[in-house]
């Protein structure tokens, strides 16, 4: 089903997925009748036991992987898939990898998708209240997750959305890129946040996590996720 | 196992044999961190070896006084991209061990940042790894581990320690930080060392 106007969301099932932790990533393989093959990494939208599992994909126009899997991918083909992997940006609700306190999670347009993962980990265990997300979006129909977001804001997950180039009707304020000043008002002081996560295409990321440290982060506290180049 | 993808032709029918196994080449230079990117001056940064007799250390002018080398290698990262012919400048470890007596086989590489990954010795003399401080004609970015980075051409770049400031020498191999957080002790990229 389509996700946003450029990225589809896909549902895999399968078999022997060991299930995944919140936040983690998988690799996608295809193969060409003759032998010749592209692999790419994807972060994973849903977290959990189940053996399904949930994909939204944006298109980049002149890639290789993704204009298949958003264009010519049916209901019904296979495809080879490698993980669940990473261990480091994901998020528990106990033991390795959880918090205790505040949690702040920043994304990027498709860097939305593994934060998603763990803003739902975080509501199924109770600790929604905990955490708040920033969404820095290019318009509203650039929303990954849109509908899936205002129910974990009824749940209590506070969401501050940015718009960088459109906002809807009636936005209280223009549209613009995310920066220091607005980042700064958006989330909460340096020092009641135990662990961000941020997540996006690297020159956003590299930005933001400069901006969080000379926010007073420390950098410990900050993980982090880069798309593409 | 692979199989034939349904529907998928590829883009680039000519491969370069020069590409290991699902990798794909790309002209720009994708960054890749655990976290936010340092900011090291020349002035305080050093280089340190610790090894069972004790620490010995080099500031930013006593590294590049070993010996500036130019090296084009191949870079392979784990997340499925590939440079091929990246001119870097930078100090041979071969330089670097000169002067360092060890019986231990395996090394823990440090970063500023925290970061950690484990490499073994063999992987790093004998011309296979340098301290690097240019890359493509400039002094390293800080997004690309300047002011120095480990440079490891053979081994996935996660082994290519970014903000590289010592070695610890270790009698075993034990997990550094990627490591710990699933990727592949040793990390060929030839047999796909990629995960446990």
């Amino acid at each position: 089903m389509p996700e946003t106007v450029s990225a589809r969301r896909i549902v895999l099932d399968v078999p022997g997925w060991p299930g995944n932790d919140a936040g983690s990533h998988l690799d996608v393989r295809l193969t060409a009748p003759d032998g010749y093959q592209a692999s790419r990494s994807y972060s994973i939208a849903s977290y959990g036991p189940s053996p399904q599992v949930l994909l939204s994909v944006d298109e980049i126009p002149t890639g290789e992987v993704s204009p298949f899997l958003t264009g010519e991918l049916r209901v019904g083909d296979q495809i080879e898939v490698h993980g669940p992997l990473g261990a480091y940006f994901v998020w528990r609700p106990t033991g390795f990898g959880s918090t205790t306190g505040p949690v702040q999670l920043i994304g990027g347009g498709s860097g939305i998708v593994p934060l998603y993962a763990i803003a739902r980990a975080a509501a199924d265990a109770d600790r929604v209240a905990d955490f708040r997300l920033l969404s820095s979006v290019r318009s509203p129909d650039n929303q990954f997750f849109d509908t899936e977001l205002d129910a974990l804001a009824a749940a209590g997950l506070r969401i501050d959305r940015i718009y960088t180039r459109e906002a809807p009707a009636g936005w209280p304020v223009a549209p613009g890129r995310l920066t220091r000043e607005t980042l700064a008002a958006a989330i909460p002081d340096a020092t009641t946040i135990e662990r961000s996560y941020v997540c996006g295409p690297t020159p956003f990321v590299e930005a933001v996590a400069d901006w969080l440290i000379a926010l007073g982060h420390a950098p410990g506290t900050i993980r982090t996720e880069r798309f593409g180049g | 196992m692979s199989f034939i993808t349904r529907g998928f032709s590829g883009a680039g029918r000519e491969r370069d044999p020069r590409l290991p196994p699902g990798q794909t080449l790309v002209a720009d230079w994708p960054v890749l961190s655990a976290g936010p990117t340092p900011d090291v001056s020349t002035d305080d940064w050093s280089f340190s070896i610790r090894t069972e007799s004790g620490l010995t250390r080099w500031t930013w002018d006593e590294v590049l006084a070993l010996g500036v080398e130019d090296v084009t290698v191949d870079i392979h990262c784990v997340t499925h991209w590939t440079k091929l012919d990246m001119d870097w400048r930078g100090v041979s470890l071969d330089r670097v061990f000169e002067k360092v007596e060890t019986s231990a086989d395996f090394v823990m590489v440090h970063s500023h940042g925290g970061y950690t990954t484990n490499i073994a010795l063999e992987d790093l003399l004998d011309g296979k790894a340098w301290i690097a401080t240019e890359a493509e004609g400039e002094p390293l970015e800080p997004e690309h581990g300047g002011p120095a980075r480990l440079l490891v051409p053979a081994l996935y770049f996660w082994k290519s320690a970014k903000w590289v400031r010592g070695l610890v020498m270790m009698d075993d191999d034990e997990p550094g930080f990627w490591e710990q957080n699933g990727y592949h002790m040793h990390g060929d990229p030839w047999t796909e060392e990629r995960y446990w």
